[in-house]
């Protein structure tokens, strides 16, 4: 590869060189590419690879519960039958609906202060009754949409409105590891972890929520996917310091990984071992020049 | 002069770019440069250099969905000028 | 009555008659968890409704039971869910914005006194809105208005009450359920099923008033003024039983279970020669403001008979419109459970209370009840600039 930048290419139009597209610009269940999240915000990838997972299964009949975030103006770009609900109650609502639409796949979308805060034990008791539906949590370690508060995910020492000199395990308590406490549940059938914020977590993290909703399409039990995501605005720093920042503080103890799959559960620290190796798998293949999906 | 192969190549919705930055680094062959211009809303964008791979990780951490990702059926090579 | 057929006669306690009659209307889902005098409205549920093909669930608190119920009613199914005045307490925010996304949630309150008038009629939750009350007074009307509170609820949009109470919930009654028909109406195109994802016309059932991308947005005041501007609308619906309010000097307004007991009281204070009247509101909300006006425009006296401190007598002298003067002649009564019914709750003690209003003596003291009358520090009856 050459140290050397060549000049600007024009990247207004499709190339008329003969090309296929690789990858279309937005998923099929995707209205719309507009939206008023902050720039360098990890939900609309999220959200992104949710859809993909969703398209790649060639799943049609589709209901969203969708909880209150940033995230909920999402909505608005959604070609998905949406049942908008209040904080922390996604869980309830979707287990209605799931009861009365057995044939739909139903999943949540709720961010860390929605459903590890207010709705705490909507999840856990979702799970116990291993409900056949997906939980998807959107986890920043902050309350968003107020302006960056502390939350029951916020990680030790994490600046935030409400913890300006850091979290303080004695002022204010520890975080909350919600995959492991759902992994304990013997309702839940798949837990897992998985980030975005590189295109090598995206890729893992699409292939988590896939077998999600075949935990959901197959009736294993209740299926849960936690996706780490970037709030530069809620961290107070530049957008394109958000990856790294997630991958040092975040990631460091909501560690990715699959928790709960066919019957074995594995612990947070079990997972940071399998991840160092897994990161440098991956590192090799984007050096060969491409992801295997 | 050298040569630099382009397996791919992209196009951005610049309208649509809020500036965030993070499909500079997303790049593995480093071939997205911010501009020194900006957009109608203000913000800089990502422009393309030779070199592209078609591997589509713009496109994966792009949050406003900027990208779409084209691989050529013939690499495309282009011949680039070395500073004196 | 079969497993499958809820309708039939037979002896039964009121709450597995409005269970039957809900399932006689259709309803298929229904959550809750137990408190009493709501609990066998959640066992009777549980025990009939897997075998029509539904679904109970004995959700984990009363905040998940109207969760469920939401998401239910939200892809079309007829739901409900229900408690007592403590749990509904609880359900308060659901309630509030289930009334801004137009969900036709009908619930259930198995109250334990009749104090929970202002929590049904004014809305312990936030914002603006109103939920259509009805109060049946014994099981045979319940199984009616159980189903009506199920057409009423599609037929605007909006929750609807069944207000009950202990007695009602408890007591055994030989009755008929049967089926009743109500009007056709529109099919349910706004409900999220999961049917038109994908197809570019997926919709959203929000309180929110956020639409899909490309459709015109109410946004929160668009929403709000749509919820504000329909409450208006829904007061038609507006139902009230009287009795003997030609001739009457005296009225008496009671509601639910406490009612039978005015009749009663009433037909025997009539035999003694005495011209006293009862005003049933069958809705507490809508309240029949225009029935006790025309009243109050005849009689010398109107009296509230509530269990309670008072509450329903707020809406008499909005009804009354200053043409007869109102007094409250109930009172708070429970037993020692706190759920049952008390000394108020009894038809000597009803007549002697009604005879007091059309006479104008003091009304009665219950005996051992003045212990209870609050005793004032000397510094709260100090005037405080």
């Amino acid at each position: 590869m050459s140290d050397l930048l060549g000049p600007v290419l024009d990247t207004s139009a499709a190339p008329v060189t003969a090309a296929r597209i690789v990858e279309p610009r937005i998923p099929r269940l995707l209205l719309t590419p507009d939206h008023h999240l902050c720039p360098g915000c990890g939900e609309p990838l999220a959200i992104r690879t949710l859809l993909q997972a969703i398209e790649d299964l060639g799943i049609e009949q589709v209901i969203c519960i969708l909880g209150i975030g940033c995230y909920t103006s999402f909505g608005a770009n959604l070609d998905v039958d949406l049942v908008q609900c209040l904080h922390g109650r996604a869980p309830s609502v979707a287990t209605g609906a799931k009861r009365m639409r057995p044939e739909a796949a139903v999943f949540t979308l709720q961010g860390d202060g929605d459903m590890v805060n207010e709705g705490l034990q909507e999840v856990l008791h979702t799970a116990a009754r291993g409900e056949h539906l997906t939980c998807v949590l959107l986890n920043n370690g902050v309350f968003g949409e107020t302006g960056g508060h502390m939350t029951a995910t916020t990680v030790i020492g994490q600046r935030t409105k409400n913890t300006i000199e850091g979290r303080d395990a004695e002022y204010h308590g520890y975080p909350i590891l919600i995959g492991d406490l759902i992994a304990r549940l013997e309702g839940a059938a798949y837990v897992a972890r998985g980030s975005v914020h590189n295109a090598g977590a995206v890729a893992r993290t699409t292939k988590m929520l896939r077998r999600a909703f075949e935990t959901q399409q197959r009736r294993e039990g209740f299926s849960f996917v936690e996706v780490l995501t970037m709030c530069p605005t809620g961290w107070f720093i530049p957008t394109g310091e958000g990856p790294d920042y997630l991958s040092s503080t975040l990631a460091e103890v909501h560690i990715m990984g699959e928790l709960k799959v066919d019957g074995v559960i594995r612990t947070t620290e079990e997972l940071h071992a399998e991840n160092v190796a897994r990161a440098a798998e991956l590192e090799a293949q984007l050096a060969r020049g491409g992801l295997e999906s | 002069m050298s040569t630099v192969r382009s397996r791919g190549t992209v196009t951005i919705d610049t309208h649509t770019c809020k500036g965030c930055e993070l499909c500079i680094p997303a790049c593995p062959p480093r071939v997205l440069t911010m501009s020194t211009g900006v957009n109608q809303k203000g913000y800089h964008v990502p422009e393309l250099h030779p070199g592209c791979t078609g591997c589509a990780a713009c496109l994966m951490v792009c949050p406003d969905y900027c990208f779409e990702v084209f691989r050529f059926e013939v690499p495309v090579e282009h011949e680039i000028q070395e500073d004196a | 009555m079969t497993t499958t057929d809820p309708t039939g006669r037979a002896l039964m306690e009121g709450s597995e008659a409005l269970v039957r009659a809900a399932i006689a209307a259709g309803c298929r889902f229904f959550a809750g968890y137990p408190m009493t005098p709501f609990t066998e409205v959640l066992e009777h549920f549980a025990a009939l409704l897997p075998d029509v093909g539904g679904t109970c669930i004995n959700a984990e608190s009363e905040i998940e039971a109207v969760g469920m119920a939401w998401g239910a009613v939200a892809t079309g199914a007829r739901a409900a869910t229900g408690s007592t005045g403590q749990g509904l307490a609880l359900m308060q925010e659901s309630f509030s914005e289930a009334t801004l996304a137009e969900l036709p949630l009908v619930i259930f309150n198995m109250s334990r006194s009749q104090g929970d008038y202002f929590q049904a009629t004014r809305g312990g939750g936030h914002g603006d809105y109103r939920h259509l009350v009805l109060a049946p007074q014994d099981a045979r009307e319940g199984i009616r208005l159980v189903q009506l509170a199920f057409h009423l609820a599609d037929k605007w949009r909006n929750p609807v009450m069944i207000y009950g109470d202990y007695l009602l919930a408890h007591t055994l009654e030989a009755v008929e359920v049967e089926t009743f028909e109500f009007p056709a109406l529109p099919p349910k195109d706004w409900a999220a099923t999961g049917e038109r994802t994908g197809t570019g016309a997926a919709v959203s059932v929000t309180p929110l008033g956020v639409a899909k991308h490309g459709q015109p947005d109410d946004g929160q005041e668009g929403r709000s003024q749509w919820i504000a501007t329909k409450m208006p609308l829904m007061e038609r619906e507006v139902r009230v039983e009287t009795g003997h309010c030609d001739d009457a000097e005296t009225v008496v307004v009671a509601f639910g279970s406490t009612a039978k007991f005015v009749k009663y009281a009433v037909a025997q204070l009539r035999d003694e020669g005495l011209r006293v009247g009862w005003i049933r509101p069958v809705t507490l909300w809508p309240f029949p403001y225009d029935t006790v006006r025309e009243v109050a425009a005849r009689v010398r006296v109107i009296g509230s008979y509530e269990i309670s401190s008072g509450q329903m007598v707020d809406d008499v002298r909005i009804g009354a419109a200053g043409l007869a003067p109102v007094e409250f002649i109930g009172g708070v009564s429970t037993d020692h459970s706190g759920f049952g019914l008390g000394r108020l709750l009894d038809v000597d003690e009803v007549r002697e209370r009604i005879r007091a209003l059309h006479t104008g003596a003091a009304q009665p003291v219950v005996p051992g009840y003045e212990r209870f009358t609050y005793r004032p520090a000397p510094h709260q009856l100090e005037v405080t600039p």
